[in-house]
C-alpha cells in the first residue's frame, strides 16, 4: 500500500522507543484518565507541554502525529461545534432559540478540541514507538492476573499477535489482488455507491479464500512444530523493567499531583 | 503497439521514512510483435516494472509511452481502461484472482468490464477453455473445486479473454508440472506466432528465454544492466554466472563439451535442437536423418 498506515510503528532508538512496552501502555492509559482532571487553561497548558516534550523525545517528525489526527478531524470538529452551540453560561454573544454562542461554550469547545488532540497524540506516540508484538506482550503481561478467573489470556495474546502479524501480509495480498482485478478492467473507487460496492466483490472473495487457506496452513504449521497451547510456555522476547520505566511512572504521579493542584 | 520507457524511476511511499527506490533510469522499448524476456533476481524490480506496462503504477520520474498514450507522474487515474484492455497482465500465481461462481463467468469478467454482453462473455469463455487445455464441461463448475494447476489455467484464460495486444506473463508456469509448463509455454508461443501478439515474459528459466524470446532485458537492483538479443547475451556465460543468472542447459552443455574436446562450435547453440544439430555436424559419417530426428525434439 502506498498510503502510510495511521499509527504504524516507526523503528528508532529514542529514549521513548527503548522504554518497556508495559510502562508505555500503562502510561498512555493513565494519561487518558488524568486528562479528565484538566478543567482550566493552566492544566491544559501543562498537559500540552508535557505531550510536546514526549513527542520531542521520540525523534519522530511532528507531521506523523498530525497525520494521526487527520482521520478523526471531522468527528472532533462535530463535537466541538455541538459544545460551542449548546453550552450556556458566561457572556452570551449570540442566541437563536436553543442555539447560543457563549464565552463558556467557546472555552469548552477549545478544551474539548485539546482533549481529543492530546489523547490522539499520546496513543499515536504509543503505536509509533512500540512494536505491535511488544505491545501484545505487554497486554498479555497486564492481563495475566485474569488467568485465575479462567480467562484464556495466552490464547487472547496469541490471537492478537497473529492478527497483528498478518496485517502487512493482508495488505500486500489486497494490493496484489486489486492490481490483478484492475488489470481485468475493474475501477476501484469510481462510479456511484452501487458500482463501488460491486467492484469490492472481486476483491473480497479472493481475500477471504486466501485468508481461510492461510489460517489452515498456519494451524498445521504450528501443530507440526509441536504447539499445544500457551500454558507454561517461555518467552523469546523478555520484558525488562528498568529505571527509566520507573521514572516514567514517577513523572506521571507528579503530573497527576500538579493537575490536582492546578485545577479549579 | 510499442511500449517505451524513458528515464523511468519509481519510488515506493515517496516522502515517508519507508521510502524505497524500486526502479531508476530505465530506458527500454518493447516493440510490437516482439517476444521479450525480462530476467533478474527476486527484488530486482521486475514486478514493479510490470505494473508500469499497463499504468497500474505511474512512474515517479520519467515517462512511459504505451501505444500513443503517455504516462507520467502527473497522469490522471481516469480513462486508463483502454490501456488495460490492450495490455493484459498475468500476475504471479494468478489463481488468487478467481472469485466468480462459475468458471465461465470468471473468464468473462474481464471482457464484460470492457463492455461485452453476457452472451458475448459466454461465447468468449467457451473459446478460451480449449486454448488453456480445459474443455467445455468446466464452464459451469466452480473455480474453487479445481486443482491448483487447473485454477492457473482458468486465470490465464481470464486474461486472454480480454484479447490483449500485449500479453505480460509474470512467471506463468511457476509451480506447474513439467508437462503443463511445456503446454502452457507452447500455447503462448503459438499466440505470438499466429496472432502476432506481443509478449513480455518474466522468468527465471533461461531455457524458456532461449527457446522463445527474441529480446532479453536483464534487471539488477532496479535498473537495466543489459539488453539485447538472447544469442548475444548468452555468449558471455561468465558474466551471466557472475550475476547468478545462469545460461540455458544447451549453452552450459556446449561450453563443457567444447572444453572437454578442446574444440569450438561454429555458432553457439541456444536450444537442445540447435545443440543436437551442431554435434551432428561434427560427425560427418552420421546419416542426415538422425540429425533431423534429434531436431524434432525441439523444445
Amino acid at each position: 500500500m502506498d498510503k502510510l498506515i495511521f499509527g504504524r510503528y516507526i523503528p528508532g532508538t529514542s529514549w521513548i522507543h527503548r522504554l518497556d512496552p508495559r510502562a508505555k501502555l500503562l502510561a498512555t492509559m493513565f494519561f487518558i484518565i488524568i486528562i479528565f482532571l484538566a478543567n482550566n487553561w493552566q492544566t491544559y497548558l501543562l498537559l500540552l507541554l508535557f505531550t510536546l516534550l514526549a513527542v520531542k523525545l521520540t525523534d519522530i517528525k511532528f507531521s506523523f502525529f498530525i497525520n494521526g489526527v487527520k482521520p478523526m478531524i471531522w468527528l472532533i470538529l462535530f463535537t466541538v461545534v455541538l459544545q460551542v452551540l449548546f453550552t450556556s453560561g458566561g457572556e452570551t454573544y449570540f442566541q437563536w432559540g436553543p442555539i447560543m454562542v457563549t464565552s463558556q461554550g467557546l472555552l469548552n469547545g477549545v478544551f474539548i478540541f485539546c482533549r481529543f488532540v492530546l489523547i490522539i497524540f499520546m496513543s499515536t506516540l504509543l503505536t509509533l514507538t512500540t512494536m505491535p508484538l511488544s505491545l501484545t506482550d505487554a497486554i498479555e503481561y497486564l492481563l495475566r492476573p485474569l488467568t485465575k478467573l479462567k480467562v484464556p489470556v495466552y490464547e487472547i495474546a496469541l490471537m492478537l499477535s497473529i492478527a497483528l502479524r498478518f496485517v502487512p501480509t493482508l495488505m500486500d495480498e489486497t494490493e496484489k489482488i486489486m492490481n490483478a482485478q484492475r488489470a481485468r478492467g475493474v475501477d476501484f473507487g469510481e462510479g456511484n455507491i452501487f458500482q463501488q460496492m460491486k467492484a469490492i466483490v472481486p476483491l473480497l472473495i479472493p481475500l477471504f479464500v486466501s485468508s481461510f487457506n492461510r489460517a489452515e496452513e498456519l494451524a498445521t504449521a504450528m501443530e507440526a512444530r509441536g504447539y499445544q497451547g500457551g500454558e507454561g510456555r517461555t518467552k523469546y522476547r523478555q520484558l525488562h523493567w528498568q529505571t527509566s520505566d520507573t521514572i516514567v511512572m514517577l513523572t506521571f504521579a507528579v503530573l497527576t499531583g500538579a493537575l490536582i493542584f492546578l485545577r479549579n | 503497439m510499442d511500449i517505451t520507457f524513458e528515464k523511468v524511476g519509481y519510488t515506493y511511499q515517496k516522502g515517508t521514512p519507508f521510502e524505497s527506490r524500486a526502479l531508476y533510469d530505465i530506458d527500454l522499448m518493447i516493440k510490437e510483435g516482439s517476444y521479450t524476456a525480462l530476467v533478474g533476481h527476486t527484488g530486482s524490480g521486475k514486478s514493479t516494472l510490470l505494473q508500469h506496462l499497463n499504468a497500474l503504477s505511474k512512474p515517479t520520474e520519467g515517462t512511459v509511452k504505451i501505444g500513443d498514450r503517455v504516462i507520467t507522474s502527473q497522469t490522471d487515474n481516469k480513462n486508463l481502461k483502454n490501456i488495460r484492455k490492450k495490455v493484459g497482465i498475468v500476475f504471479q500465481f494468478p489463481e488468487a484472482q478467481l472469485f466468480e461462481e462459475t468458471i465461465a463467468r470468471d473468464i468473462a469478467f474481464g471482457p464484460k468490464n470492457f463492455g461485452a454482453s453476457e452472451e458475448e462473455g459466454k461465447e468468449i469463455a467457451k473459446r478460451m477453455l480449449p486454448l488453456v487445455g480445459l474443455d467445455e464441461s468446466f464452464m459451469e463448475r466452480s473455480p474453487f473445486d479445481l486443482s491448483g494447476g487447473q485454477m492457473r489455467r482458468v486465470a490465464i484464460a481470464g486474461v486472454l479473454a480480454m484479447d490483449p495486444e500485449v500479453l505480460v506473463l509474470d512467471e506463468p508456469t511457476a509451480g506447474l508440472d513439467p508437462q503443463g509448463r511445456k503446454e502452457m509455454m507452447e500455447m503462448f508461443f503459438g499466440l505470438h506466432q499466429q496472432q502476432n501478439m506481443t509478449i513480455v515474459l518474466v522468468t527465471h528459466q533461461m531455457d524458456d528465454v532461449a527457446n522463445y524470446a527474441d529480446h532479453m532485458i536483464i534487471l539488477e537492483k532496479g535498473t537495466v544492466v543489459k539488453q539485447g538479443e538472447p544469442r548475444e547475451i548468452f555468449q558471455d556465460a561468465e558474466w551471466l554466472e557472475s550475476k547468478q543468472l545462469g545460461v540455458p542447459a544447451a549453452v552450459a552443455f556446449a561450453g563443457r563439451l567444447e572444453k572437454r574436446l578442446n574444440r569450438s562450435f561454429a555458432k553457439l547453440p541456444l536450444t537442445t535442437a540447435e545443440l543436437a544439430e551442431q554435434i551432428a555436424a561434427w560427425l560427418p559419417n552420421l546419416p542426415k536423418q538422425t540429425a533431423q530426428e534429434k531436431g524434432g525434439e525441439d523444445r
